[in-house]
C-alpha cells in the first residue's frame, strides 16, 4: 500500500500543490513583481547615482598560468540599467501576471542586487573576484558538511540540533590528535568522536526516547563543556597538543589552471574536496540505491517501512551515525583544514547556519550545497567589506542568512517541506 | 513528539517520583559522573574532594556564597519560567538567549541615555523596555508560528544569532559606545537605572540585588497565571491538546504569540537584570548563554514555576560554587557547563535514571 491512510482527495489535493509549486501561482508571481521593482528603485536610489569611477575586479593573478584582463564596469551607468531592467521586469509581472518561472525571476533580481552592491561598493578601486570566489568556496564548506550531516540525519526523521556539537568535537579531536599523530590520523578520529557524538544522539532519542530538540540542545551543551574543560585543563598547558598540522591546497593539474574556475574549485584543500565527493555520493546514495530508499521511507511513512520489513530502527542509528562522522570532518576543518589549533567555541554557529542551508536546500544534498555557498558568500563578502570600508556595517550582512532562512521557513518565499514523520519517535507495536 | 514530551515534562498530578526523585538522582547522577570524568582526566582523590567541597562552600558556606548564588539564579529562573511557560503551551522556545540579549540591550539604553528621571521613575522604565523588547521579539518567533506555521525552534535560533549580531553591531555604535573604548562595550547605566543592592547594608560587598525580589514576584504571578487564570488556562489547554482547545473555542493563533511574548518578557527581565543588577553595561558576551542554561532549569524544574525556583537556586549554585572551585582546586568551571548538560540527558531521560538505580523506584515507568 504505497499511499497507506492517505484518501484519494488528499492526493489530488498534493497534485494541485504540486503544480502549484512547479509553475508559481500568482500570488508569488506577484510578489516576486512587487520585489523586482523595489530592488530597482533601491538600486537607483543607493548604489546608481553620486558614485563615480569604474569597479575594477581582478580576475586572474599575476602569476597564474593564464592571465585573464581585468574586468571594468563603469560602476553608475552599471547599476542604473540594472535597476532599469529590473523595474521593467517588474512590472511587466505584475502588469500582464505572469505566473511562470518566478522564482527564476526572483533569483536572477537578488543575484543582480548583489552584483550592483558589489560594483558600487568598489567604485573606484579595485577587488580580486577570484579571490572573493575561492574564499567563498572554502567558507561554504563546513557550512555544507554541516547541512549533509543535518540531511542524513532528517531524511530518517531525527531532528538534529546537535550538529554544532559534533563539529565543536570534530573540530577539538581533529587538533588534539592532529598534534599528537599528524593530519590524516586527527581526521580520522574527527570523524570517530563525531560519529560516536552522533551514535549518542541517535541512542538517547531511539532508545532512550529522550526528545530530539532536547536532546540536541543537551548535546551542544555537553560537547561545549567538554572542549573548554579539555581546553582550559590541558591544551593551556601543554602547547604542543594544539598544534596540529594543516592539510595543505592541492592543485589538481590542467583543472587548476583554468583562469578563475581553476583557483575556486581546483586549487583547494582536501576538506573541499571531500565534501564535494560526499554530496554527490549522498545523493546518489539517498536517490538512486535501495538501502536509500528503504532510508527515505523511513523518515516519509516509518510504519510502512517496517510493514515492509524494514528495520526502521537500525536505519536510523546508522544514519544518524553517520551524520555525526559527517559533521566530525566538517568540524576537523576548523583546525585541520585553516587555522590547525582549537579555540573555545571556535564553530561560532556554522553547525546552525548548516540547518539552515540543509532546509534551503530542501533536504536535498545538491541543494543544500548550494545553499551552503550562497551563505559562504555572505560570510566572506563580510569579510572583504572591512577591505573595501564600505558604509554598510558588516553584521548585517552576517545577519542575512539567519534572516533568509526564517522568510524560508515562514514560507513567504517558495516552500519547504521535511520529511514526514520528523520529530517523531517510532514505536513498535 | 509533544505529547511525549509533555508526559515526561509536565506532570499534572503530584507524582512524588516523577517530581521529586528524579530530578534529586538526576542531578546526583550528574554530579557523580562529573567525579569520575575529573578521575578519568588524572586528577587525584584529594584534589576532587578539594574541588567539591569548594563547590559546596563557593555555594551556601557563606553569607557572601548564598548571595552569589541568589545572584547567579537570578537571571536564570527569570529566563526559566518563560521557557517553562512555553513548554506548557506546547512551544518549544530555545530562543531565550536572543531575548535576554535585546531584553538587556534595550534596558542598557533606557538605563544610560535618560539622566533627568529619579529613580523610582528610571528603574521601572528601564525594566519595562527591557521586558517589552524581550516580548517582542520573542513575538516575532509566535507570530510567524501562528500565521505561517513556521516551527518556532528553527526561528528561535535563527532570531539568537541575529540577537548576537544585533549586539555587536549595537556595541560600537558612537551612541552607545563607551566613550574612549575601541573596544565593543557599552556606556554604563547611571545610578538611577540600577537595580539596589539588598544585603549591602550587612556587609558592603554582598552583591545581591533587588532582582531577586522581582524575580520571586515572578514566581507567584507566573504561578497564578498558569493555574489561577483563564488565559493559563488556556495555554494549558493549547499545550495539552491543541485540537481540543481549538474546538473549545480557544483561538490557537492568538495563544501562540502571547505565550511567545509573555515569555520573551521574562528573558528580556533575565537580560535586564544582568545589565542592572550585576554587569552595570553591556558587554558582546554578557548573556554568558543564560538562555541556553535555562532550559535545563525548565526542564528540571518540570515546567512548574515552584520546581523552575529551585532548579535555578540549584543551577546558581553549581555556577556560584563552580567559581570558587575553579579557584581553590584548579578544576575549569567548564566541568560546571558538563554537569548541567548531564542533567538535561538524565531529566529527558527518566528510563536512564531507572536503569542506573533501580532500587529506588518502587513503581514501573508509565510513559
Amino acid at each position: 500500500m504505497p499511499f497507506h491512510g492517505h484518501s484519494k482527495q488528499k492526493i489530488k489535493v498534493k497534485m494541485n500543490n504540486f503544480k502549484q509549486n512547479k509553475y508559481g501561482n500568482e500570488k508569488q508571481a506577484l510578489l516576486t513583481g512587487y520585489l523586482l521593482v523595489v530592488f530597482g528603485i533601491f538600486i537607483s536610489f543607493f548604489f546608481g547615482f553620486g558614485i563615480d569611477g569604474d569597479a575594477v575586479f581582478k580576475l586572474s593573478r599575476p602569476r597564474d598560468t593564464f592571465v585573464l584582463p581585468n574586468l571594468v564596469v563603469p560602476a553608475s551607468e552599471y547599476n542604473i540599467l540594472v535597476s532599469f531592467v529590473l523595474i521593467f521586469l517588474g512590472a511587466r509581472i505584475i502588469l500582464r501576471r505572469m505566473t511562470s518561472y518566478s522564482s527564476l525571476y526572483l533569483g536572477a533580481g537578488l543575484f543582480l542586487l548583489v552584483t550592483c552592491f558589489l560594483v558600487w561598493a568598489t567604485a573606484g578601486k579595485s577587488f580580486s573576484l577570484t579571490g572573493m570566489m575561492q574564499a567563498t568556496v572554502i567558507r561554504a564548506t563546513p557550512i555544507a558538511l554541516a547541512a549533509l550531516a543535518g540531511i542524513l540525519s532528517e531524511r530518517v526523521a531525527i531532528i538534529n540540533i546537535g550538529i554544532e556539537g559534533m563539529l565543536l568535537v570534530g573540530a577539538f579531536s581533529g587538533a588534539v590528535f592532529g598534534s599528537l599523530f599528524g593530519g590524516i590520523i586527527g581526521l580520522i578520529f574527527a570523524i570517530i568522536v563525531g560519529g560516536l557524538f552522533g551514535l549518542l544522539h541517535a541512542l538517547l532519542v531511539i532508545k532512550y526516547r529522550v526528545d530530539q530538540i532536547i536532546s540536541g540542545v543537551a548535546i551542544n551543551i555537553l560537547a561545549l563543556g567538554l572542549t573548554s574543560f579539555l581546553t582550559s585543563s590541558f591544551l593551556k598547558t601543554n602547547p604542543e597538543l594544539n598544534d596540529a598540522p594543516i592539510f595543505r591546497p592541492i592543485k589538481i593539474p590542467f583543472l587548476s589552471d583554468i583562469p578563475v574556475l581553476g583557483p575556486t574549485l581546483f586549487q583547494q584543500n582536501f576538506f573541499v574536496y571531500g565534501a564535494i565527493i560526499l554530496v554527490l555520493t549522498t545523493t546518489y546514495y539517498i536517490f538512486k540505491t535501495g538501502v536509500g530508499l528503504r532510508l527515505r521511507a523511513v523518515g516519509e511513512h516509518p510504519k510502512a517501512a517496517d510493514t515492509l520489513g524494514v528495520n526502521v530502527l537500525s536505519v536510523r542509528y546508522i544514519n544518524v551515525s553517520l551524520a555525526g562522522m559527517v559533521a566530525g570532518f566538517g568540524g576537523a576543518w576548523f583546525t585541520l583544514g585553516s587555522v590547525g589549533r582549537f579555540d573555545e567555541a571556535m564553530t561560532g554557529g556554522r553547525g546552525f547556519i548548516g540547518l539552515a542551508a540543509m532546509i534551503f536546500g530542501r533536504w536535498h544534498p545538491v541543494g543544500a550545497l548550494m545553499a551552503a555557498l550562497i551563505f559562504g558568500f555572505a560570510d566572506s563578502l563580510q569579510q572583504k567589506l572591512a577591505i573595501l570600508r564600505t558604509p554598510i556595517p558588516s553584521e548585517f550582512l552576517a545577519m542575512a542568512p539567519y534572516i533568509a532562512t526564517i522568510v524560508f521557513v515562514a514560507g513567504l518565499i517558495g516552500t519547504a517541506r521535511a520529511p514526514h514523520a520528523i520529530g517523531k519517535p517510532y514505536i513498535k507495536e | 513528539m509533544r505529547d511525549y514530551l509533555k508526559k515526561k515534562i509536565i506532570s499534572e498530578n503530584f507524582d512524588f517520583e516523577e517530581i521529586l526523585l528524579i530530578p534529586i538522582l538526576a542531578t546526583l547522577l550528574a554530579l557523580i559522573i562529573g567525579c569520575l570524568f575529573l578521575l578519568a582526566t588524572g586528577e587525584t582523590f584529594e584534589n576532587i574532594l578539594v574541588a567539591f567541597t569548594n563547590l559546596f562552600i563557593g555555594s551556601f558556606g557563606s553569607l557572601n556564597a548564598i548571595s552569589e548564588t541568589c545572584t547567579a539564579a537570578t537571571p536564570l529562573i527569570f529566563a526559566a519560567l518563560g521557557i517553562a511557560l512555553a513548554f506548557r503551551a506546547g512551544l518549544f522556545n530555545i530562543g531565550a538567549e536572543g531575548q535576554i540579549i535585546i531584553g538587556g540591550m534595550a534596558a542598557v539604553i533606557i538605563g544610560f541615555s535618560i539622566d533627568f528621571l529619579p529613580i523610582w521613575l528610571h528603574l521601572p522604565l528601564a525594566l519595562l523596555f527591557g521586558a517589552i523588547f524581550g516580548a517582542l521579539y520573542a513575538a516575532i518567533a509566535g507570530w510567524l508560528k501562528a500565521t505561517t506555521g513556521a516551527h518556532e525552534v528553527i526561528s528561535t535560533i535563527m532570531l539568537n544569532l541575529i540577537a548576537l549580531r544585533l549586539l555587536d553591531y549595537f556595541l560600537r555604535l558612537p551612541v552607545i559606545q563607551k566613550e574612549g573604548r575601541n573596544d565593543p562595550i557599552s556606556k554604563s547605566v547611571l545610578e538611577t537605572a540600577q537595580l539596589p543592592q539588598i544585603l549591602s547594608f550587612i556587609e558592603p560587598q554582598l552583591r545581591l540585588h533587588s532582582g531577586f525580589i522581582l524575580m520571586l514576584v515572578a514566581v507567584v504571578l507566573v504561578y497564578w497565571l498558569l493555574f489561577h487564570t483563564t488565559i493559563g488556562f488556556e495555554f494549558r489547554s493549547t499545550g495539552s491538546n491543541p485540537n481540543a482547545a481549538q474546538y473549545a473555542g480557544i483561538k490557537a493563533s492568538l495563544t501562540i504569540i502571547l505565550v511567545m511574548g509573555i515569555a520573551g518578557a521574562l528573558a528580556g527581565l533575565a537580560g535586564s537584570n544582568q545589565i542592572m543588577g550585576v554587569l552595570g553595561r553591556a558587554t558582546p558576551g554578557f548573556s554568558a548563554s543564560i538562555g541556553f542554561d535555562a532550559i535545563a532549569v525548565a526542564l528540571l524544574g518540570r515546567s512548574h514555576p515552584i520546581g523552575v525556583l529551585f532548579a535555578g537556586l540549584l543551577f546558581g549554585a553549581l555556577i556560584a560554587g563552580g567559581r570558587l572551585m575553579q579557584v581553590k582546586a584548579g578544576v575549569s568551571i567548564d566541568l560546571i557547563t558538563i554537569i548541567q548538560a548531564l542533567i538535561i540527558v538524565f531529566i529527558a531521560a527518566p528510563l536512564l535514571v531507572r536503569n542506573a538505580v533501580p532500587w529506588a523506584f518502587k513503581t514501573k515507568d508509565k510513559s
